[in-house]
């Protein structure tokens, strides 16, 4: 562990609110509306920290343990994902493997809290969440898992930090069905559009909103700041392969991989802006049109 | 050593007492408590060798050919031991209170005997090192188990079910014979230790030994007797069947591999399809099922599947010679075997405990229990992300481990060994996730929301015999995944005698991967510490402020009842729909009619393809062609003596001729 790679967690935590103010500022400029300031996410949480809270009688102490064990397992894994080529805290060989199964646990615990209140909309929710994640998985782990034999690395951080020019011009190709499908997991991970729609709450195809909907006061904002930062880190594997800066330099690579990750806050935005959601039963079919991606990067790659 | 026949005469022994004093009040007291001291007594010496000391064996003559009477316990037996012993004694403390219940109605003596001969059979197979011994235990334990999961047997379903059960473990248990008679054919011994495959071909000793001990394991399509003996048992012996007694099979094949030399590539993609196969179609089904205890017994053949993967992982380093894959995926597969018999024992005694509560196995009855039966909810919950193989627990440190193998594997091999390596990545993912669907379903309709019956209102927690045991159980599954680094160190032995690689070969990997597993612990302990933090943070937020109660917001609808709650059938709808080409449910839908409709219902339900479409045309024909033979039975027991008196006959005069 160096003191620079306290730097990727430490980003993760401090700008993870930031980067979901910039998708909705660009989602507003786009409606032609002049939006929330790009600081709204931190006066929400902050808001939410202060409230009180009313539970349903209906609940047990799962519905109140989801939040905090969700919250829990994110902060594990902001030690170990990297920041384009400035490593993580912990890196060891498997890594990735960590990494997805937090998210899991992430998974696990909103779902049996949505299920805790008895809701059918919330249980709608959750039963969508876990069809469209178990598809997600694979293709997180086999997308990671092409990236680094294309390296021939066996941690996030030091396969990242093998993604540079030289690297992406021998295989362009496979790096670019890669960039595809992590693109797809990203969207479909942190519930955004064409997968699902982060700003309705009451709609019958809502997937990761409906299911917080009983949720509140501080637990609303440990759910909040859990999704803000599993969307930072899944957009910075995204961005440690697409924007291939390795200077060497923490600072000059640090700041190439938080331009990249407003750059891909922007993109949401955009997506959003110009497109609806998906039926859900395309969902599965984009979900493992990714899959083929990253499976044809596979082939791609040489041993 | 004879500190463990000591054990086996006292399992027997305390079984055989139950018989005699089956009317009175102590027969339950009785089995469980000589079999928890036979399981105390036999852990002495597995947990003496796993610890280091060297293999104990016992060699006597007996009259019966080829072969001594021979036992050991190396390594290997040790580590099948302790599961064994431990769960079956937790499922005997249970036991005493779940069979309670039947005292009025049934003799328990009997229920007690099989229970202790069901254990100790099981010891004697995996410490036997003769074939003889092994396949007489082999059929004790089928036999004992057969009896035991017809303790209802008034109900007609049970009864099928143990004869499938019957049916099934005797076609594997044929294959077996075959086995250890192909290898016993070279050497004119059966013992183990003097066996070798020289006089048939490699591959189809390793074929027999895929279906005979594949059929207790639950290999897919073996697998059919498992979703139907399982739930039809009594919850302690679900518990132990399902979390040890299947392992045996694991158990034996594991033994004939390391008879049978450097094994071929194929092995090592066979053991990867049989696993990706039996993994995805088992949680598959288990998603699609609505009975918890059939649900459980499809999550066996998943997990099943999981162990197949690890051994076919380590078949294929062996065969491509990359130690770290061989270690790895050894080690992975004997891990999740121990894993497994943690986190199954615990549902199903979780499972038993519902049952016993309110009767019911359907899961869209129930709802809930929470708030009824907190540790047994506690328990489960902590089952099912275990099972699901989520970290901070025990299941995620094996599929780690056969995760890692792979990996380096994948990256480190050329394209064609990369191939099934990156399959198996991809299909532990997706296993991993269907789990989880599947276990947010179970824990979240049985035991959250409201209840869906009256039963379920009525429930309540059951007695500290029964609550013990579960809780235990949960506790090792916390402590194993935050112990990581310290198993895998104790697994070397157990994979050296199952590799065949040297000690320093083995010893080094294993310390390669103790740096990871090290991270997964922190990472373990991080999430307990951070999870308390954040508790404690969130206590103090609140304290002083409002917190109310009011109902779950209801979207303006004034009236929900328990009846309008998500059920199973809808959570896993989607999923279902998706592989609704496997699956083939059937459903019965009667849609409502006319503008103030009365009635309208929708049954789903997903039988067994395999048995369904592969094994019921088979044994149909079979059974249309032995009719042909009916005109030998005519029920008179003179004639069938007079066919036992020429059976006799033909051979003596074949044996003088």
């Amino acid at each position: 562990m160096t003191p620079a790679s306290i730097s990727s967690p430490l980003s993760a935590l401090l700008l993870a609110p930031f980067l979901l103010g910039v998708t909705r500022r660009t989602k507003a400029i786009a409606a032609g509306r002049t939006g929330p300031p790009l600081l709204q996410t931190y006066y929400d949480l902050a808001k939410l920290l202060r409230k009180s809270v009313v539970y349903s009688r209906t609940t047990t102490w799962v519905f109140r343990a989801g939040p905090v064990v969700g919250l829990a397992a994110v902060l594990c894994a902001t030690a170990l994902v990297p920041l384009g080529g400035v490593p993580a805290p912990c890196a060891f060989e498997g890594d990735l493997f960590l990494f997805a199964y937090l998210l899991g646990l992430l998974r696990f615990f909103t779902v049996v809290a949505a299920l805790d209140t008895g809701s059918s909309f919330e249980g709608m929710g959750a039963s969508r969440e876990v069809t469209f994640a178990a598809l997600a998985e694979p293709v997180l782990l086999l997308a990671l898992a092409a990236i680094a034999r294309t390296v021939g690395s066996l941690s996030l951080s030091t396969m990242y930090s093998g993604v540079d020019a030289t690297e992406w011009s021998r295989a362009s190709a496979a790096f670019a069905l890669l960039g595809g499908a992590l693109v797809v997991v990203f969207l479909a991970e942190n519930g955004r559009v064409p997968v699902d729609d982060p700003t309705t709450h009451l709609e019958l195809t809502m997937i990761h909103e409906v299911m917080v909907l009983d949720h509140g006061g501080p637990d609303l904002a440990f759910i909040l700041y859990s999704g803000v930062v599993k969307l930072w880190l899944l957009g910075a594997l995204l961005v440690g392969l697409i924007v291939p800066v390795r200077s060497g330099h923490v600072w000059l690579d640090g700041a190439a991989a938080i331009a990249g990750m407003i750059g891909v806050a922007v993109v949401t935005g955009i997506v959003e802006s110009s497109m609806a959601r998906w039926r859900l039963v395309r969902v599965p079919q984009f979900l493992v049109g990714a899959g083929v991606m990253s499976v044809l990067a596979l082939v791609l790659t040489r041993g | 050593m004879h500190l463990l026949l000591l054990a086996i005469a006292t399992l027997v022994g305390s079984g055989a007492a139950g018989l005699v004093w089956a009317r009175t009040r102590w027969v339950s007291r009785v089995g469980a408590a000589g079999a928890v001291a036979g399981c105390a007594m036999a852990i002495v010496p597995a947990v003496r060798v796993l610890a280091g000391a060297p293999t104990e064996s016992l060699r006597m003559s007996w009259q019966v050919p080829y072969g001594a009477f021979f036992i050991e316990i190396d390594p290997l037996s040790a580590f099948f031991l302790v599961p064994i012993l431990c769960l079956s004694a937790l499922a005997a403390v249970y036991g005493a209170e779940y069979l309670g219940a039947y005292r009025e109605e049934r003799r328990l003596g009997s229920a007690w005997f099989f229970f202790n001969a069901l254990v100790a059979a099981m010891v004697v197979v995996v410490v036997a090192r003769n074939a003889v011994l092994f396949l007489l235990a082999w059929e004790l334990m089928a036999l004992a188990s057969f009896f035991l999961v017809t303790f209802e047997d008034e109900k007609p379903s049970v009864r099928d079910a143990g004869w499938m059960y019957l049916v099934a473990t005797h076609l594997g248990a044929a294959c077996v014979l075959a086995l250890f008679v192909l290898l016993g054919c070279g050497s004119g011994s059966l013992d183990f230790d003097r066996m070798s495959g020289a006089s048939a071909p490699v591959g189809l000793l390793f074929l027999l030994a895929m279906v005979g001990f594949g059929t207790k394991a639950g290999f897919m399509p073996f697998h059919v007797w498992l979703p139907e003996a399982h739930p039809a048992a009594p919850s302690h012996v679900s518990a132990v069947m399902s979390g040890v007694m299947i392992k045996t099979g694991i158990y034996g094949l594991v033994r004939i591999l390391s008879f049978l030399g450097p094994p071929p590539a194929w092995w090592g993609w066979l053991l990867c399809g049989v696993g990706l196969t039996s993994g995805i179609l088992g949680v598959l089904f288990a998603l699609a099922q609505h009975d918890l205890k059939r649900l459980l017994a499809y999550h066996s053949v998943e997990n099943i599947g999981i162990i197949a993967l690890g051994l076919g992982v380590g078949e294929l380093g062996l065969s491509v010679g990359s130690a770290p894959l061989a270690v790895l995926g050894f080690a992975g597969a004997l891990l999740h075997v121990l894993n497994h018999a943690i986190f199954k024992g615990l549902l199903f005694l979780g499972a038993g405990a519902v049952a016993h509560a309110t009767g019911i196995r359907d899961i869209d009855h129930l709802g809930g229990l929470l708030k009824r039966m907190p540790w047994t909810g506690l328990s489960f919950l902590i089952g099912a992300v275990a099972i699901s193989g989520l970290p901070p627990l025990n299941g995620f440190v094996s599929e780690f481990l056969i995760y890692l193998g792979a990996f380096r594997g994948a990256l480190s091999a050329d394209t064609t060994a990369a191939v099934p390596l990156f399959g198996v990545v991809a299909g532990l993912a997706l296993i991993g996730g269907l789990a989880a669907a599947c276990f947010t379903k179970a824990f979240g309709i049985a035991f959250l929301g409201e209840p869906r019956s009256a039963p379920a209102w009525r429930a309540h927690e059951p007695g500290l015999a029964m609550r013990l045991p579960m809780l235990l159980l949960a506790a090792s599954c916390v402590a194993i995944g935050c112990l990581a680094p310290l198993v895998i160190g104790m697994l070397a032995p157990v994979v050296e005698r199952v590799s065949g690689l040297s000690p320093e070969t083995v010893r080094g990997v294993v310390v390669s991967a103790t740096g990871p597993l090290s991270f997964v612990a922190l990472a373990a302990l991080g999430i307990l510490l951070l999870t308390a933090l954040l508790a404690g943070l969130r206590q103090r937020l609140l304290s002083g402020r409002r917190v109310e109660e009011t109902c779950t917001w209801d979207c303006g609808y004034a009236r929900p009842s328990p009846r309008m709650q998500y059920t199973a059938s809808s959570f896993t709808q989607p999923l279902t729909e998706l592989f609704g080409l496997v699956l083939q449910s059937r459903r019965a839908l009667v849609l409502p009619r006319g503008l103030f409709p009365r009635h309208a219902s929708l049954t789903t339900e997903t039988p067994d393809v395999c048995a369904q479409r592969l094994y019921a045309p088979v044994f149909t024909a079979i059974g249309r062609g032995l009719s042909a033979l009916r005109w030998l039975q005519h029920g008179q027991v003179h004639l069938y003596v007079l066919y036992i008196a020429l059976t006799l006959l033909v051979l003596l005069v074949w044996k003088l001729g």
